[in-house]
């Protein structure tokens, strides 16, 4: 009996069949698939994409120069020099990542007692060649006014969570 | 001897310890901030709380003092009560700014925090904040994280002897600082930023400039004056950044000078990085193979007598073993370590500090002749000082020479050798002094040496010692006070006229007069320049100065903190220092170029690492092969007895800041000329 059914199945196409009844069902059905670059998914505010170096509203720059960021960076991709500033106060003269030795692990913002270096939503910054992934202290202040309205935003999301 | 149990553990401690230090010698560690084993306790902080059986409430640890019987607990849960609640005050009125705070990362007040504190504070009212200080060019000030330990006050009255800080006001309003708006003029005062366990006192040339944890620690010697005071040298990169005192409680116990802490500075200006040779009068660039070629051109054929070399103040053993030997081929025995001239150079125990430096707390009275050991060596000045301290004012000081402030009462005798004489004749007052005294000393300054008539001071200073007993079984009271750390070594080394040869004032007059065709300075800058402007001037050494600007030849060697060298300090004691940093540029370890520069010759010396060079310093001397210890020298007959001129002893060092090209070079040092010394033309130090 079991022989007959099996070979009354294969001869009628049954199993085609139903594979392609689900391929056809999907036809109609919303697509998941993105876009993509005109289309993107949703991020959560924890993202860690590229870092910037944030300002306070008044345009003073945050960092203080600690050193926290690159005393904690486990990929050592931090370097910073400081001096101090003419007003007297404690400000970097240099503070450099090398985006190709970071490992986007988010230590440095978790280190940061100002909120000043932070990875933002960011994860577009692909280069045309690797010396444009040395960024310098102009590059990563520029980045945080780009992004200081989305940074703050996420930022105030999180911080219930801290 | 009293005996008492701290947590269980029976400790016998000396009579007169504190309970902290007894629960120390049982192993066990008690959180403090104002207690510091060289000052006088305070008891303020509180931290050092323990519980005592017996007593109602918890016990200061280091202002009580331990009794036979005691039980203390170190770790019930009392102590810790107790400790958090101190905790808790002190960080009342601490600001939360460590990330901009020095002292970050090597914090006492952080570190005990973590350790012994609360995580959160319950304090929600205002802060205090304090009005910085003005302390001068080397301590900065963030008075608002002071916690009011006053180490640095009894610092200043106790061991620097200037006493120019001091709290004011009551309660909370307490303010630590100088009373009257005034830097603290001592050669000392750097030890206020180690000491201080906040970051209230920080270092201003230093501010900002690294992290503890980023930086390399050396342990090294230092070169600045002839004390020889045990450093470590902190370094990142390729960059010296900050020098600390390292302890060594026969040479420095934990102090080093100002010009120890801050001349670094010097060696990141008027670096000597490649050879030069001069061309038509000026210097231009060159190769080693080119600047060694030059030389051998003059050299070459040229008779031994013809040839002279000058070793400086701040040089190592080792390339003045190397130096000596390549004049020894060349046949030259024109050599001299005395750039200033002094008479010196004869059996040990003439030209070491005999007594030692720790041996100076034994002694109760010094005579100092032609020599401002406040400026010469400030540590050695700061164990007279402690002498003085711990004799209650028993201790007495004699002067001779000029009448310098050694920071405590001393008597001023007079200004040169007649007052010498009349101690020798009994006609001073002092000689008494010394005669009663049970141990003795004196301490003959370079003033006193570098003169014509130093051998017949020399002398007479001999015969003051043997006269009033300063020399008696173990006690050794003679002594003399180098300036330069280059100069035991080098006398040690035999580094001084051969048969035959000329010392250092004959050889520049020799230059003068063109009987010296060739001197070979080996970082040597302190000399009248002017009289070598006829000879060929080989300058080896690392900074552009005097030296280098009359030389026909400039071979670049490195720093002290960018080789390892053998120094030996006033006290004929051999300590090593080791590389923090490599030299800048193309320049190398002195004797490697010196060893470089006779195989140039076709003089091949016969060693090729450091470990043979060493050998043949113990083979010219054994006391190269006893490293950090000081060795007994003999009495023996010395001095030349003649007459002495009647004009008072100077002495050598003008101005404490500036004695040597490094801190000629420095900008921090230049700061403090500006500040401290009052009369930088007459180089009076204020």
């Amino acid at each position: 009996m079991s022989f007959i059914d099996r070979t009354a199945r294969s001869f009628l196409l049954v199993e085609l069949l139903s594979g392609l009844a689900l391929t056809f069902k999907y036809m109609f059905k919303p697509k998941v698939t993105l876009n993509y670059p005109y289309e993107k998914g949703p991020l959560s505010p924890r993202f860690r994409g590229e870092h910037a170096l944030r300002r306070y509203p008044n345009g003073e720059e945050r960092c203080i120069a600690c050193k926290l960021c690159e005393a904690i960076c486990p990929a050592q991709a931090i370097t910073i020099e400081v001096e101090p500033r003419l007003d007297g106060s404690r400000r970097t003269t240099r503070y450099d990542i090398d985006m190709t030795k970071c490992i986007y692990c988010g230590f440095c913002e978790e280190a940061c007692p100002v909120d000043a270096i932070v990875e933002g939503p960011n994860f577009e910054f692909a280069t045309e060649n690797r010396e444009e992934l040395l960024y310098d202290k102009d590059k990563l202040l520029e980045n945080g006014e780009r992004w200081e309205a989305e940074l703050a935003a996420r930022l105030e999301a999180d911080a219930p969570y801290r | 001897m009293p005996k008492l149990t701290v947590d269980g553990i029976e400790v016998e401690v000396e009579a007169g310890a504190t309970v902290l230090q007894a629960c120390e010698e049982a192993g066990k560690e008690i959180p403090r901030f104002c207690y510091h084993e060289r000052l006088s306790i305070a008891g303020n902080c509180r931290m050092c709380l323990v519980e005592m059986e017996r007593a109602p409430k918890p016990v200061a640890s280091c202002a009580m003092p331990a009794a036979d019987g005691m039980v203390i607990k170190t770790d019930s849960d009392l102590v810790k009560k107790a400790r958090n609640g101190v905790m808790e005050f002190l960080l009342i009125n601490h600001p939360l700014d460590c990330p901009i705070c020095d002292q970050g990362g090597e914090c006492d007040l952080q570190d005990q925090a973590m350790a012994y504190g609360f995580d959160a504070s319950r304090y929600a009212e205002k802060k205090r904040a304090v009005k910085d200080k003005e302390l001068g060019p080397i301590v900065k000030t963030i008075m608002t994280r002071c916690i009011h330990c006053t180490r640095c006050v009894r610092f200043s009255e106790e061991v620097a002897g200037v006493g120019t800080m001091g709290a004011v006001y009551r309660g909370e309003d307490t303010e630590v600082g100088p009373y009257i708006e005034a830097s603290i003029n001592s050669e000392m005062s750097g030890n206020l930023v180690d000491l201080c366990p906040v970051g209230a006192l920080t270092s201003k040339p230093y501010a900002f400039t690294a992290r503890p944890w980023e930086l390399k620690k050396t342990d090294s010697v230092d070169v600045m004056d002839a004390v020889g005071s045990n450093i470590r040298v902190d370094a990142r990169g390729s960059e010296v950044l900050r020098v600390l005192p390292r302890l060594n409680e026969d040479i420095n116990e934990e102090w080093i000078s100002d010009k120890t802490r801050y001349a670094i500075d010097g060696l990141k200006r008027q670096r000597l990085d490649r050879p030069y040779v001069r061309v038509n009068g000026k210097l231009a660039p060159a190769s080693w193979d080119e600047a060694f070629a030059a030389i051998k051109e003059k050299v070459s054929g040229l008779d031994g007598k013809k040839i002279a070399a000058i070793a400086g103040d701040t040089v190592d053993c080792e390339s003045m073993t190397a130096l000596k030997d390549l004049m020894g081929k060349l046949g030259s025995a024109n050599i001299d370590c005395r750039q200033d001239g002094a008479k010196i150079g004869g059996p040990r125990s003439s030209y070491i500090f005999n007594t030692t430096i720790a041996g100076i707390e034994e002694a109760d009275a010094c005579l100092v002749v032609g020599a401002n050991v406040r400026a010469e060596a400030p540590i050695i000045n700061s164990r007279l000082r402690k002498r003085w301290r711990m004799t209650a004012g028993d201790f007495r000081l004699g002067v001779i020479g000029e009448n310098w402030d050694p920071t405590f009462k001393h008597d001023y005798l007079g200004a040169g050798p007649e007052t010498l004489s009349d101690i020798l004749e009994g006609k001073n007052d002092f000689a008494k002094v010394l005669e009663s005294a049970a141990k003795p000393m004196i301490i003959v300054g370079m003033g006193a040496l570098n003169r014509e008539d130093g051998e017949a001071v020399l002398a007479t200073a001999r015969e003051i010692a043997d006269k009033y007993g300063l020399v008696s079984g173990e006690w050794n009271g003679f002594n003399v006070l180098h300036t330069a750390a280059a100069r035991v070594g080098g006398l040690d080394l035999g580094f001084v006229p051969g048969e035959g040869g000329l010392a250092t004032n004959d050889i520049l007059d020799g230059a003068a007069k063109g009987d010296v065709e060739v001197v070979y300075l080996l970082g040597a800058d302190e000399l009248d320049m002017a009289k070598l402007k006829n000879a060929f001037v080989i300058y080896q050494g690392c900074l552009g100065d005097a030296g280098a600007q009359v030389a026909d030849v400039i071979l670049p060697g490195a720093a002290y903190t960018e080789k390892n060298g053998t120094y030996v300090n006033t006290e004929g004691r051999v300590q090593y220092g080791w590389r923090a940093v490599f030299p800048v540029g193309d320049a190398r370890e002195d004797w490697k170029i010196i060893r470089a520069l006779s195989a140039g010759l076709g003089l091949t010396l016969p060693y090729d690492n450091i470990d043979s060079v060493r050998a043949r310093m113990v083979e010219i001397n054994d006391v190269f092969g006893s490293i950090n210890v000081t060795r007994k020298a003999a009495w023996a007959e010395f001095g030349k007895a003649g007459v002495m001129k009647s004009e008072g002893f100077a002495s050598p060092v003008r101005n404490f800041y500036m004695t040597d090209p490094i801190s000629r070079a420095s900008v921090t040092m230049a700061k403090c000329t500006e500040a401290f010394v009052k009369d930088a033309a007459a180089g009076k130090v204020a």
